[in-house]
């Protein structure tokens, strides 16, 4: 970190980080207060995230986040390429749980479409949200501690999240940037290795979850260091837009599964795990219990999950099965007009959102009946989350700024899009 | 009475000259209305008790490129209480670019406009601190509008000297 003059810093950021009141002027304010620059590149910061923090000594008097070293212009992407193309795209939106975008982009187009999954299918789309917001829960809390300086945890954590790799794997031969989904079903139906594998890792989770809580949970200097910091009220982390764990540690009680359930979310038994505290301590908390649901959702999707197709068998909306391509001469046509042309959903504009690991991932798309969108708007929660950060540091300690960052857990690949 | 027909009027009672058009697709409500009544609407939508949409969960506006009325900018705001999820939609002029913010209304707006400022040029009057969210702040065009192309201009971005 080095100190900054008033030639390396954006006339326009300056005033930002200056609208804040404090006891000294603007114009003495870069020589008694510092302005200091964390990141672009910092391992602290979960990517390319850059704060440029006013230093009142050692406490912060104000924050600006700078976003967009990540912006890869996915929204612009969209608009030219078909749904279908799309669905690969959304693996790098949050690159922790890229499964659980899938399903929020197919679902999306289902609902632009008008179509739906078969029952199997919208079960399995359900394990692998379940799965995926638990190795992000997992990845979210190994970082987090290791920010605060309890290295062992991330170790722990990873190898947790590394079995669900492996499940991964089985399920659709890729370990991180699964595009597992289709409009109308999945790519295959899930094996019974996967299933077994699936058993397998939930009977040992909860053991080996409860190691990592011993490690910190009773850490007299990871509790000290996230007590009390941060906090946001719940009436103030509705008003930034907060969602996700985020605001459940906040004790507001809103989750996308219980308020606008989809899949089958209605049918599940599981409880919105939520917080009071609204400090970095209940964010933690509320990580821990959410990934214990998960994986108590995920035994009753194992034991309710019916037998029978895992994609919709419709024509001009759906791409019909690969070995049917090479042997039948409809679904030939087919398949080439689906590729070529796209699925021209009818004209019309739909918001579709699920509860992601960090919070609402909504896609808003406005379709003008051609093969490709006309506008697709990516709402992700990690952008959002973001905004909360100036208000949780002013008047923490510098060291305190990975504690907040680290407790909101953005994944920048979906806060630039 | 069922909710939307509640929240459109007590939208028409207490706007004085309010005329909205409803749409309905897939079960969600759109509601199109003067730019003017933005702010009024808004805050209407965010303090009746029996309303309350306090989360503003998105800004955003849509490139109409040949309409006359060239942009469109979306809110979508949804309310905790009954559940409910409603779109905003004003229409905005090519040559009037510009819309009051709401960012007083929602904080969640501050940066969801900035990000719509940056993508289309659409200003926001009163808008706090209405910066670029993504680009360089000495970037000259606007990537989302119609007429940008897929592949960028060249040269709009300058590289770091060596």
């Amino acid at each position: 970190m080095e100190k900054l003059t008033k030639d390396d810093i954006h006339p326009k950021i300056l005033e930002a980080l200056m609208r804040t009141e404090s006891r000294y002027t603007v114009e003495d304010a870069l020589e008694n207060e510092m302005i200091l620059n964390m990141g672009p590149q910092h391992p602290a910061t979960h990517g390319v995230l850059r704060l440029l923090l006013r230093l009142d000594g050692e406490t912060i008097v104000a924050c600006v986040p700078e976003l967009g070293y990540l912006h890869r212009g996915y929204e612009k992407m969209a608009e030219n390429m078909s749904f279908y193309e799309f669905i690969p795209h959304t693996d790098r939106l949050d690159y922790l749980a890229p499964l659980s975008n899938n399903v929020a982009w197919v679902l999306a187009v289902e609902k632009l479409t008008g179509i739906e999954a078969p029952p199997r299918a919208q079960y399995i789309r359900m394990l692998i949200c379940e799965l995926s917001r638990i190795a992000s829960h997992l990845v979210a809390i190994g970082a987090f501690a290791m920010d605060v300086g309890a290295m062992t945890v991330l170790l722990w954590t990873f190898r947790e999240r590394e079995k669900i790799l492996d499940i991964w794997d089985i399920l659709c031969g890729a370990r991180f940037t699964n595009t597992y989904t289709r409009v109308g079903g999945v790519a295959n139906d899930i094996q019974p290795e996967a299933l077994a594998k699936v058993n397998w890792f939930i009977d040992q989770f909860d053991d080996n979850l409860k190691e990592c809580e011993q490690l910190l949970n009773k850490n007299r200097i990871f509790i000290e260091r996230l007590d009390g910091v941060g906090i946001v009220s719940a009436k103030d982390a509705i008003d930034l837009g907060l969602t996700g764990p985020t605001l459940r540690g906040s004790g507001v009680e809103y989750d996308l599964r219980r308020a606008k359930p989809y899949l089958f979310y209605n049918e599940m038994d599981f409880n919105v795990i939520t917080y009071k505290e609204g400090d970095c301590l209940a964010r933690y908390f509320v990580r821990i219990d959410e990934a214990r649901e998960s994986a108590k959702m995920v035994r009753q999707i194992l034991s309710k999950m019916p037998q029978g197709e895992v994609r919709l068998n419709s024509a001009k909306k759906v791409l019909p099965n690969k070995a049917e391509v090479y042997t039948k001469m409809e679904e030939l046509i087919q398949d080439f007009m689906i590729v070529n042309f796209g699925i021209n959903p009818p004209a019309g504009e739909i918001y579709s959102a699920i509860e992601n690991p960090k919070g609402e991932l909504g896609f808003y798309i406005v379709s003008k009946g051609e093969g490709h969108p006309w506008k697709c708007k990516i709402r992700s929660p990690s952008f959002c989350n973001c905004q909360g950060l100036p208000l949780m540091m002013k008047g923490h300690m510098v060291s305190d700024v990975v504690a907040i960052v680290g407790s909101i857990d953005p994944v920048m690949g979906e806060a630039d899009k | 009475m069922e909710f939307k027909e509640l929240l459109v009027d007590k939208l028409k009672d207490q706007v004085p000259g309010f005329e909205c058009t409803e749409e309905e697709f897939r079960g969600e409500l759109s509601l199109t209305f003067d730019k003017r009544d933005i702010v009024k609407v808004c805050e209407i939508l965010k303090n009746d008790p029996e309303l309350s949409f306090d989360l503003c969960e998105d800004v955003t506006a849509i490139d109409w490129a040949k309409r006359t009325l060239r942009y469109t900018v979306v809110y979508h705001i949804f309310s905790l209480k009954n559940k409910f999820r409603v779109r905003l939609k004003c229409n905005i002029d090519e040559e009037d670019c510009a819309i009051d913010t709401v960012s007083s209304v929602w904080k969640s707006a501050d940066w969801a406009e900035r990000e719509t400022y940056d993508m289309y040029g659409i200003q926001f009057n009163n808008h706090p601190d209405l910066r670029r969210m993504y680009m360089p702040e000495d970037f000259e065009y606007y990537p989302l509008r119609k007429d940008f192309p897929l592949m960028g201009i060249p040269g709009s971005l300058p590289l770091p000297k060596k």
